[in-house]
This record gives structure tokens, sequence and C-alpha cells, in this order.
């Protein structure tokens, strides 16, 4: 059969002899894109060999120019098929390296014009262009697709398209702004652009963002993954074929609906409205923080407005100033840290966990679980929780009730500790009380395994002292979990002196299995930062952390009240409210505010208590809801100065005191400006 | 190995009417290659000890397309014409049958023990307990096994087993709102409390709910899953209505020579006598070929064409001990021998029910693929059919799921089917297994075979598969 294929290649290129040594010469030096022809459709195949996902790095887009050059001078080729070879990956987004290493807003400027230049050929292609889609296709990568003149998806859980540039401070760059209003409409495409929001295959194909869709197969005579691309890839040459012979339109008649619906949108009152609403409501979401997507809906109405070559320079321009700007630094850094906390370091082994309101983030993964509870109506709300939120996600279409069942089937709940025997891992998220939580473990202690790690789902209470009272105090741990713990995804990992690296390896793998970003710390840095010095409510904290923490800041709130700063009603609170304007930072309690945040992280690093500033600006974020914006404590350093910095405490310590001095390491770096936190 | 070939031409992009010649052609000569003798690797399945189980008779109705003849009867109605027929053709007394046990897939609330209603109304002694059982497509192999099971416990000596399908008419209920508001109404006492339960009847609530032939657990209707059955093991559409066809040939063939003596003429109420098969029309590839996909659009392969259509239709068969048969002075058609059922992932093993069934039967009576000598398969789609004899042709497949060392291996198409299978015969699904076990039976007769070998695939991701031994002559 590959015989058969091989001569039917050779057959095509005999014809062209010139062409068959160019394919040679320039295939070595090809490494991210490929293609083969099958009768008249070349298929064009996207794989980085360097990385786990396709990105649009410099590499893959000069590959993919060689590659376009080739088949438009083809006269043979009819028409093309995008795919990825990687599994579960169409193309992830543009390579987030080179945009990071731009020194200049002209320099991005130019890379979002190479973009566009690209896709703009690409959607003017001599031959039609079929984009099949496997995996996520985001950001750069939807801005290809929806270039090509058709696009075909998997309806697979991993096919999600999007434009996520918003959640790193960018807007899509390469012809999205401009493309995708005329794709899917302008509420949709604000909505896309301005969430970020990832879209399954079904809803792409509802909104008119794919053509047609393909279901994922079983395996057959090849593992299920693997021949799906395949199908995919059948279907998408048989779609390509298609157009070329004009047998599969390339748009769908509209209905009377949608054709009212564009007439509408075309009147331009009613697009002024839309621009109107949708500004006033990024405004209020942003609060003025984040310039993204003020400037998303500037290139839309720019290319609405004047037309294409207008939009492309707005969307260039503002994707230069925006890929500069401190903001999207900082949520660059956010994702990059995000997923180091995902990456295990620690050595990975599988643990069941038993658990309480964990439960439910436990059970979906498929680990047996036990919700021990101590009366029958606690018990059955804890069930009728989990129960509620599992089939909010069927009736959503997210999973099938069959899917729902078998996941509760995980899911165990009694009174008493039978069962416990064979767990391993117990843990406890009983009431903030030493002696209960004493006694818990006592109890649990005397039924599990040796090998069973107890982790105490702690806020407040040192670990420490919890694992005082163990018998083999190695196998103790805190896993801090984050109310809602379906929703919150920080988890963030306590150790003591003793627990053992095992004990700490299980914990992570568990709490990455659950889907968490994981940071490991000595002591919960996130509940001491927040409880302690971003309210000044020290009650909590008072006896565990002894006199340092003891002179919080009580005042601060005092000084609020005293003048006038009421919160929202009086106008003034932490926030400046005022009618038709952002929200403001009054900037002398935001220095009051962030500095002794910033102080009190650089303090755990400087004490061992953080492992390093990555896991403490994820914490922060993530925790206690630190400023995505400006990027955690640790990047506000670096960003801020700390000179800088040093001298406003000192101002605050003058009238405050203690709380205000600046620890060791702020000064080391306020001294020599080329210490950085982030290289 | 002819489906090989095929699949081979095909993925070298030979204009189909080549590959159909090319197809045609491979076909006989593996025809010929197969035909040598082979020497059985046993002379019999029976063991010491234990109980020889026989076919006395099987009967069915004529299959009927739905909303044709039997359109106004009720499902007890068909399954009492089985009933009478089988009562008929062996004259058995009407108490010497110890038990009834019938198979339905679509139950008919008024008669959800079928099998009873059907009992007392085709004359059998109202003495002889019966009862219904459930398992989608192979619910009458329940019901034979079944009657094995009590016959092999010693509890009986003679069972009657059948299974009956009436899609003409489904239940078809009030949506679970409306239901509700009208169990409510039966309990309001007042006036003022009926009349506000009355009033709380939207338009929304008048909206049925018809019974899908769709997966409950994965929401998938069996359509599609075929077609992604298919599509998975690379079975094309050409494949699928080639067999299709064949399928629709050989019926006619064996209707035409009068091969299907299984079916008994059936008098309607109201109606002419029905003596034939009504689903039976071999059309030609390029008709096929021009039919839309029916499940998967736009580009799926599975089309009203290689389906199984929607069949009203009962079967019922004689069971006994080999001695009572004996004793009452029958001559047995075959005896039923090992069988097994299975069960895998219902969402993308769906219908491979025969390819896990198979190779786990013949290893339980000790034969090999070569001893069996007629194939009875039943035919839920042509896809996937041929998506089976892939699965049991692959080595992967049977490293991988089946957990051999290598594959199962195809079943030769000159043994499979020869008579027509469910996409042509019909397919009501309660009573097909009745069909395939008394064909299997005919089959073995005709063409003078020792072992016949019964699959089929049903929802739920479930199968079965029988051995059959024929009878001495």
């Amino acid at each position: 059969m590959a015989v058969v294929r091989a001569v039917g290649q050779i057959n095509n290129l005999l014809c062209w002899p010139s062409l068959l040594i160019i394919i040679v010469s320039l295939h070595q030096a090809r490494t991210h894109v490929s293609y083969e022809l099958k009768d008249d459709v070349a298929v064009v195949r996207l794989h980085d060999p360097t990385a786990k996902v396709n990105t649009l790095s410099s590499q893959m887009q000069s590959d993919l120019k060689e590659v376009m050059g080739e088949i438009w001078s083809n006269k043979s080729v009819k028409s093309a098929v995008f795919i990825s070879s990687k599994p579960g990956c169409f193309i992830a987004g543009a390579d987030i390296n080179m945009i990071q290493s731009c020194q200049s807003s002209e320099e991005a400027a130019r890379l979002s014009q190479e973009g566009q230049k690209m896709f703009e050929q690409i959607e003017k292609s001599p031959i039609p262009i079929v984009a099949a889609i496997h995996g996520s296709c985001l950001g750069g990568g939807l801005e290809f697709a929806i270039a090509c003149q058709y696009r075909i998806a998997t309806r697979s859980k991993k096919t999600v398209l999007g434009t996520p540039e918003v959640m790193l401070g960018l807007l899509p760059g390469a012809g999205g702004t401009q493309r995708l209003p005329k794709m899917v409409g302008l509420p949709d495409a604000f909505d896309m652009m301005l969430t970020g929001r990832r879209i399954r295959a079904d809803k792409a194909k509802k909104m008119g963002l794919v053509n047609q869709l393909v279901d994922p197969l079983g395996p057959g005579l090849k593992p299920a993954e693997e021949r799906t691309i395949e199908y995919l890839e059948e279907i998408a040459v048989g779609v390509a074929k298609g157009i070329s012979n004009k047998k599969v339109p390339l748009t769908k008649e509209k209905s009377l609906k949608e054709k009212l619906q564009d007439k509408l949108m075309d009147l331009a009152p009613v697009r002024k409205k839309i621009f109107k609403t949708v500004s006033e409501k990024a405004q209020n979401q942003s609060k003025g923080f984040y310039p993204a997507p003020a400037k998303i809906i500037e290139c839309v109405q720019t290319g609405l407005e004047q037309g294409r070559e207008a939009g492309y320079l707005a969307e260039s321009e503002n994707f230069g100033k925006l890929a500069m700007s401190p903001e999207s630094k900082s949520l660059i850094g956010v994702y990059h840290g995000q997923m180091a906390c995902r990456k295990n370091h620690f050595g990975s082994q599988r643990r069941k966990a038993d658990g309480n309101g964990l439960a439910q983030v436990s059970i979906d993964k498929g680990l047996t679980t036990i919700l021990k509870d101590t009366d029958v109506e606690s018990i059955s709300r804890g069930q009728e929780h989990i129960y509620t939120s599992l089939d909010n996600k069927v009736k959503r279409k997210f999973m099938t009730s069959f899917e729902r069942d078998v996941i509760m089937s995980n899911l165990s709940v009694q009174l008493d500790y039978s069962g416990f025997e064979s767990a391993d891992m117990v843990i406890e998220a009983v009431v903030e009380d030493m002696d209960i939580k004493h006694q818990v473990l006592k109890e649990v202690e005397a039924v599990i395994p040796p090998h069973c790690i107890f982790a105490t789902n702690t806020s407040a209470l040192p670990v420490t002292e919890i694992a005082a009272a163990s018998k083999r105090p190695e196998k103790v741990i805190g896993m801090h979990y984050f109310s809602p713990v379906d929703k919150m995804q920080l988890l963030e990992i306590v150790t003591t002196d003793k627990t053992s690296q095992d004990t700490i390896a299980s914990a992570f793998s568990l709490g990455v299995k659950q889907g968490k970003t994981v940071i490991v710390v000595k002591v919960s840095v996130t509940l001491k930062c927040y409880f302690d010095h971003y309210l000044g409510y020290h009650v909590f904290l008072f006896n565990a952390y002894g006199s340092r923490y003891g002179e919080s800041d009580t005042r601060l709130l005092e000084t609020l009240l005293e003048r006038g700063f009421k919160g929202r009603k009086s106008g003034k609170g932490f926030f400046l409210y005022e009618k038709g304007k952002n929200y403001k930072n009054d900037i002398y309690w935001f220095h009051r505010l962030i500095s002794r945040v910033v102080n009190e992280s650089l303090l755990c690093l400087q004490e061992g208590v953080l492992r390093n500033p990555v896991e403490g600006d994820i914490g922060a974020i993530f925790g206690f809801g630190y400023p995505p914006s400006i990027g955690g404590p640790f990047r506000f350093v670096d960003t801020f100065g700390a000179e800088r910095l040093v001298s406003i405490m000192r101002k605050y310590e003058e009238v405050y005191g203690a709380p205000f001095t600046p620890c060791q390491l702020l000064l080391d770096h306020a001294k020599d400006p080329s210490k950085k936190f982030y290289k | 190995m002819a489906s090989m070939l095929l699949t081979t031409m095909r993925s070298c992009h030979v204009s189909p009417s080549l590959a159909m010649r090319f197809g045609a052609r491979s076909l006989s000569t593996t025809a010929q290659l197969q035909a040598q003798v082979q020497t059985k690797s046993k002379k019999t399945l029976a063991r010491p000890g234990v109980k020889n189980i026989v076919l006395v008779e099987g009967v069915r109705t004529p299959f009927l397309l739905s909303g044709t003849t039997y359109a106004d009867l009720m499902p007890h109605d068909l399954a009492r014409a089985a009933l009478q027929g089988l009562l008929n053709k062996t004259g058995v007394p009407r108490d010497a049958v110890d038990y009834i046990i019938y198979g339905t897939v679509i139950q008919e609330v008024k008669t959800s023990n079928v099998a009873r209603e059907a009992a007392l109304g085709a004359g059998f002694s109202d003495k002889i307990p019966a009862h219904t059982v459930t398992m989608a497509c192979i619910s009458s192999n329940q019901a034979m096994t079944s009657g094995a099971g009590l016959i092999a416990a010693g509890q009986c000596d003679a069972i009657v087993a059948g299974g009956v399908e009436f899609m003409s008419d489904v239940p078809i209920r009030h949506s679970r709102k409306m239901r509700k508001t009208m169990l409510a109404l039966n309990k309001a006492k007042t006036v003022g409390q009926r009349l506000s339960l009355i009033g709380s009847i939207r338009m929304a609530h008048l909206a049925p709910e018809l019974p899908a032939v769709a997966e409950f657990s994965t929401a998938e209707t069996m359509g599609h899953s075929a077609d992604r059955l298919a599509a998975a093991f690379g079975v094309s559409r050409l494949e699928q209505d080639e067999f299709a066809l064949r399928s629709h040939t050989l019926a006619k063939k064996a209707q035409d020579g009068g091969l299907l003596e299984d079916v008994i003429s059936f008098k309607v109420p109201g109606r002419d006598i029905v003596s034939k098969d009504n689903g039976i029309r071999p059309s030609s590839m390029e008709q096929m070929s021009k039919l839309k996909a029916a499940f998967v659009k736009p580009h799926g392969t599975v089309t009203a064409a290689n389906s199984s259509f929607l069949t009203d239709g009962a079967s019922a068969v004689l069971i006994m001990s080999e001695e009572k048969a004996l004793a009452m002075g029958y001559k047995p058609k075959a005896y039923l021998r090992d069988f097994v059922y299975v069960s895998q992932d219902p969402k993308d093993q769906l219908l491979l029910g025969p390819t896990y069934g198979t190779p786990k039967v013949l290893e339980r009576a000790g034969l090999t693929m070569n001893d069996i000598d007629v194939f009875e398969f039943h035919e839920a789609f042509a896809g996937q059919i041929m998506a089976n004899l892939k699965a049991m042709d692959s080595d992967w497949f049977g490293q991988t799921y089946l957990g051999r060392k290598s594959k199962v291996g195809a079943p030769p198409m000159e043994k499979f089917n020869l008579w027509g299978g469910s996409l042509s015969l019909g397919h009501p699904f309660g009573a097909t297994g009745c069909r395939l076990v008394t064909t299997v039976a005919h089959r073995l007769k005709k063409e003078g075979g020792q072992y016949g070998l019964v699959a089929a695939c049903a929802a739920g991701g479930q199968g079965h598969a029988m051995v059959i031994e024929a009878y001495p002559q």
C-alpha cells in the first residue's frame, strides 16, 4: 500500500523534475512543517519537534512560508489541508518567548505585522485551504485557522478554540481583531477576545467558528487518538477536494434571522451602541487596571469603521504597545509561574485520598474517596453539594449522566472509620481547634496503615504543632486548599521540619492530579499575609506566630474610618469610587497596604518559608488575590524598584513602627539595583 | 480476507469500479482456496455428566418492515403467531412444555410480560409459567440460554423460548412534567386543587417523549456509534454497500430457493396471509451510493441502505433435553452447546460483541475457527460487521484488547451469513437470536457441516456467542 502511494507521489513529481530537486534540497532545513500530496491535495503537517505543543515560533513561520510557497507554485495542487501531527494540539498560540524578547514596541508591532501579512496571504490563497483541528487551537493558532477558507474540528474534549491573549495583557495581533468579528459577529467576537474564554467544538460550530465537526473515534486497528487524527485528515482531504470541485460550498446559506442580525449590525447607531456597552462593561470589569480590553475594542472599531488597512495598523500598533506594558509582562510572568507550579519536583507517586470538601476534586480524577463526617446531616449536605455540582455539568452537557454516576460511585460517605485501614492518604478538614485536630489525628492514626499520609487542611494553625501529636510526624503534612475547593486553583502544601520528601511528593502529585497549582511552603504564607497584614486583622494568628505579628495593624482600619473612607457608599474606601470613572487606587492606601504584603513575602523567602519567588508570586495571586496586573510581590519589587519601596516604607515606619521595617532581603535589593528576583 | 484486499485496493486510490472488479475476483479466488476439506479437531462436544440440550424446532413469523401489514397488531399478537406456528409444526402436546421464556426490547406497557400474554392466547396450557427477558438485540438469545440453564439444572425438560419486537407501535410518553401533573391530578381532592393543577400545564409540557435507539449511558444513537466504529476500523462506504448488497442478494436467493423454512404463514386479521419477509430488496451499487449518510453528517458512511431497518416480527424455538426429545419421538435438529455473554465499553466498542464473544466461546468449546462450518452473525449495520471482521483479523486488536498473542482470525466469507442476515431479512430486536440459531441448524443440515457459530452484538456494549453442533443424521 505504502509502495503504491509512494509511486503515485513520484509520478506526480516526475512531471516537474525541477521541483523534485527543490524539495530534496530544502527538506533538511525544514523541521516544523512538512507536506505530502494526496492526489491534488497538499496535506501540510505541523509538528514542532522541540516542544510539547506547536506554537507559531519563528521556525514554524518560516517553514510555513516556504511550504506554502512551494504549494502555491505547484499548479497540480488544487487544495490544501493544514493538520497537526502533535496529539492534542493544533497550534497552542504564538511563541510567548518571542514576544517577551522584544525590546521595543516597534519590534513587537513588527511581529504582529508579519503575522498579519502571512495570514492575509493564507486568506487570499488561490487554492482553498482547510484547517483540520484536533486539540487546542488558541491565540495565533486560531487566527491562523480563521484565515483559512474552511475549518473542520474534532468534537473531542481536547479541542478548544479561543483567543486567550487578553489574559496575558495582549490582543490577537495577527488579524484576529479584524477577522473574528466578521466571522462570528460582534457580540461573540467581543466575548471571545475580551474574556479569553475557551470554546468547545460544539459551541464553535454553532457560532460559525468552524464549518464541520468530526467525532473522535475509539480504538480500531490503531490506538484511538492516532486513528482519530488520521480520520480527521481523511475527512479534511475529502472536503478540500469537494471545495476545489465546487461540491462543498464555502459559505452556509444564512437564515433569515442571521441576515436580519447582520443588517442590524451594519447600522451605524446600533454598532455605536454595541461599542459603548462593551466598553463600559470592559471598564467596569477591568477596573482600569488592564489596558488590553480597551485596545481590543479600539482595534475592532477602527477596522469596522475605517477599513481593513486601518484596522491592521491599529492592531499591530496596539499590540506593540501592549507587549511592552508592565501589565502584560506581569501577566506573562504569572502564566509562567503557574506552569512551573504544576511540575512535580519531588518525584511522583499514586495515592488515594480521603477528605472532606475536597472529595469532589478527587473523585472526578478517579480516586476512590471516603467522606467521613460526624453527623448524618453534614454527610447528606456534603454528598448533595458534590452531586449538584456534577449534575450542573451534565446539564451544561459537559459530561453525560453516566459519567456523573460513575464519578459519584468513587465516593463513599460514612460516619465511622471503616475503610481507613486501606487508605493511602487522609486529609482532615475539621474545625480550627488544636485540641480537636489532635484528637482527630490520634483517632485516624489508630486505624490507618503505616504508609498512609495524614494531611491537614488547616488555614490558621501551625502544622508543626499539629504534627507534634503524631506518632509518625514524617507522614504529617499541611494541604491548604482554598474555598470553594472546586473553583480555586491554588493548593498550598505546608511542610514541617520532619515531613519526609516522600510525603511531600505524594501530596504534590495528588494536588497536581486534582488540577491544582501547587506551591510548597514551610508555613502557610497566604493566610499569614492575608489575615495579618492585608487587612490588619490579627486575631487568628496572634498565638500562632508570636510577637512580631502581635502589634498588627488594626490602626489601618481605624485610620480609614477616621478619614471617612467607609467604602462604596462614602465614595471612597480601599478604592476611590467616582461616578463614571474607573476605580482608582488611592496611592497612599495602595502603598501602605502593598508595602507590607511585599515586605512579608520577601521575609518569607528570606527565612526559607518560601522556596522561591515564583511560588511566592503564584501563592499571593491565587491565594489571597494579589493583583495579577502587578504580577505578585516579588515581580512588583523588580518593576517598582526596591530602593523606591524602601524609602516609602521608611516613611510609614516613622509613624507606625516595626511592621513597616523593611526586611534584610529588601534592603539588599535596594542597595544593589542589579539584584532581581526574575532574570 | 477479501475485505482486507478490498481495503488495500481502496487506500491505493484506485477508481471504485476497478476496485469492485478486483474485489469480486478476490472473493471468488478465496472461495476456491478455502473450499479444501478440513479435518475437525473434535468429533462431538458432548461431555460426560453434562446434559445434552437439543433444538427440536424453530419458527418465525415473516419479518416485515415496521408500519406495513402488521401495523395494527400488538406485540403479543405476533408472539402468539410464532407460538401457534411452533405448536402446529411440532405437534407438541399443549401441556408438555414446562416453561415459556420470551425476549423483547421495546416493551408495550400493557403487556410487559409478553411471554405470558402470548402463551395464554396461543393455545398453550394456562398451567405453564412464562416470563419475559430483555437484553437488547440478544434478548431471545438470553431467552434460549435461560431455558438451556433450566434444563441443565434439571428444573425442566422442555422449554419454549422466543422473541418478539413490534416497531410499528412504540410507547410514546407524555413529558415528565406532564406525567407529574397528571399523577398529581389523580390525587387532587378539591375542584380548586384540580383547576390549579390544570392551570399549571404549559405548552412545553405537551411535547411527547419518543423512545430512541440510543444508549442511555452515552446518549449516542446506535447508528452514530456504528459510523464511528466503521471509521475507527477504516471501513469504507463502498465496503459497507457491498456487504449490504451481498446480504440482500443472498437473502433473495435463499428466499427464492425456499431455504427459509423457518418462516411460517400468518393470517393477519383484516389483511391477507403473510408468508414472506418483505425487507429483502437487492438494489444496485449505483443506487446505494446515491444515499446520504444517515447519522454522521455530512461525511458519515452509514446509510439507510447499509443498516438494518426497523422490523416487526416474532420467533420461537422448542428446546429439550436430548432424552426427552427422543422419548417424545422427535428428531432433533441440533445440539445447543457452549455459549458466552461478553460486555465492553458502550461508547467506543458498542457493537464489537462478536469479536469478544467468538474467541471466548471457541476456547470454551475447545474448537478453532477452522472447525466452524457455518457462521451466522447478527448484521446490525454493514459497517459493524466489517469492523468486527477487521477487529478479528487484527493482531494489534487481539493483543491490545483481547489479551491474545495474535489475532482471532476473521470468518471466511463463503461460510458467512449465506442466507442473508439482519440487514436484508430484517431485525426485530427481540426476535433475531432465535432466527440465528434456527438458521445455523438448517444450514448445517443443508450444507452438511458439523459446527455452527452464532454471534451477535447488543446495545449496552454487550455480546453473545454460541456454538451449535449438528445432530447426527
